[in-house]
């Protein structure tokens, strides 16, 4: 993956299909500690100590229409070629929660990418399913909770082509504040 | 600055199209592939192409686009599947997001097939 945004995506699109209906994506990042983590939770039906011991093992998939199951382990080496850590805790019927810890300045470190996008489509493409995104970083943090979203809209979906808008304006300028005003 | 005021405005509003925004039975469908081996490939930027595309053309109740999964022919990704009820559907494979405004406009609007981005043609 050529970024760990796109690596964000699939393995959160595993929270969608153990039918969680609250998923939380946290990313910290911090050059003080160089140092950038990225959890991705969910209340899914979860799995068994084994199965764990199987997701990250390429040659695993629960799916049927081909042999490898390669999101997982692409997410694990991506943390653990910079010399971080990668972890999955996971309980059957309660959830998972998958994280991962980079050296940010590894040589191998792939960059975070645009990772607000990856929120924006998770929203847009799963709009019955809650997201909470919390994105740190030295300079501040901010949170995007699409439970308070759904208090204000009432049965207006999340996928209305202007809620999306609004999502994406609304990650756009608090990423603009965490990252100290440089445009991205 | 963006409000939770401003996303009462745009409920206030969408309340008012209610009706607009009723599930059309009739609206073409796009499935992007989006499991590890599409998103690999680059199906983000072409799903965002889409979704940007036919915003621009305000086709929004016409068309409607959905991720799906695998479908088994990773090599080819991304792949992307049109749907247009009545009608066979048609797998276009490569994606790139400078594809999408000719299956947007020949295929979803002009209802004329991008032959050359099919799978048949790369088979």
């Amino acid at each position: 993956m050529r970024e760990l945004s796109l690596n964000v995506m699939d393995v959160a699109q595993n929270s969608v299909r153990a039918e969680a209906d609250l998923v939380k994506i946290t990313v910290i990042e911090s050059d003080r500690n160089d140092l950038l983590s990225i959890t991705i939770e969910d209340n899914g039906c979860g799995m068994t100590e084994e199965q764990v011991a199987q997701v990250i093992d390429p040659f695993f998939t629960t799916r049927t229409t081909r042999k490898v199951g390669l999101g997982v382990p692409l997410f694990k080496m991506s943390a653990e070629q910079t010399g971080g850590s990668f972890s999955i805790d996971s309980k059957v019927g309660e959830g998972t929660k998958t994280t991962a810890s980079y050296i940010k300045s590894h040589v191998d470190m792939t960059p975070l990418g645009d990772i607000n996008s990856t929120i924006a489509i998770l929203i847009r493409c799963n709009p019955d399913i809650d997201f909470v995104f919390v994105h740190t970083t030295d300079k501040g943090s901010f949170t995007l909770d699409t439970r308070e979203l759904r208090e204000v809209l009432g049965d207006v979906s999340l996928d209305t082509p202007d809620v999306i808008e609004w999502i994406n304006e609304y990650l756009k300028e608090q990423s603009q504040i965490i990252y100290g005003g440089a445009d991205i | 600055m963006k409000s939770l005021a401003e996303l009462q405005a745009i409920r206030d509003k969408a309340k008012a199209n209610i009706n607009l925004r009723k599930e059309n039975p009739n609206a073409a469908r796009v499935y992007v592939g989006m499991a590890t081996c599409g998103i690999a490939a680059g199906a983000r930027p072409v799903l965002n192409a889409f979704i940007e595309e036919i915003a621009k053309r305000g086709l929004q109740e016409d068309i409607t686009v959905t991720q799906t999964g695998c479908i088994g022919i990773c090599q080819y990704e991304p792949v992307v599947e049109v749907e247009i009820p009545g009608e066979e559907k048609v797998t276009y494979v490569k994606m790139t997001p400078e594809r999408v405004a000719r299956v947007v406009n020949d295929h979803l609007v002009n209802r004329n097939v991008v032959t050359e981005f099919t799978i048949g043609a790369y088979t």
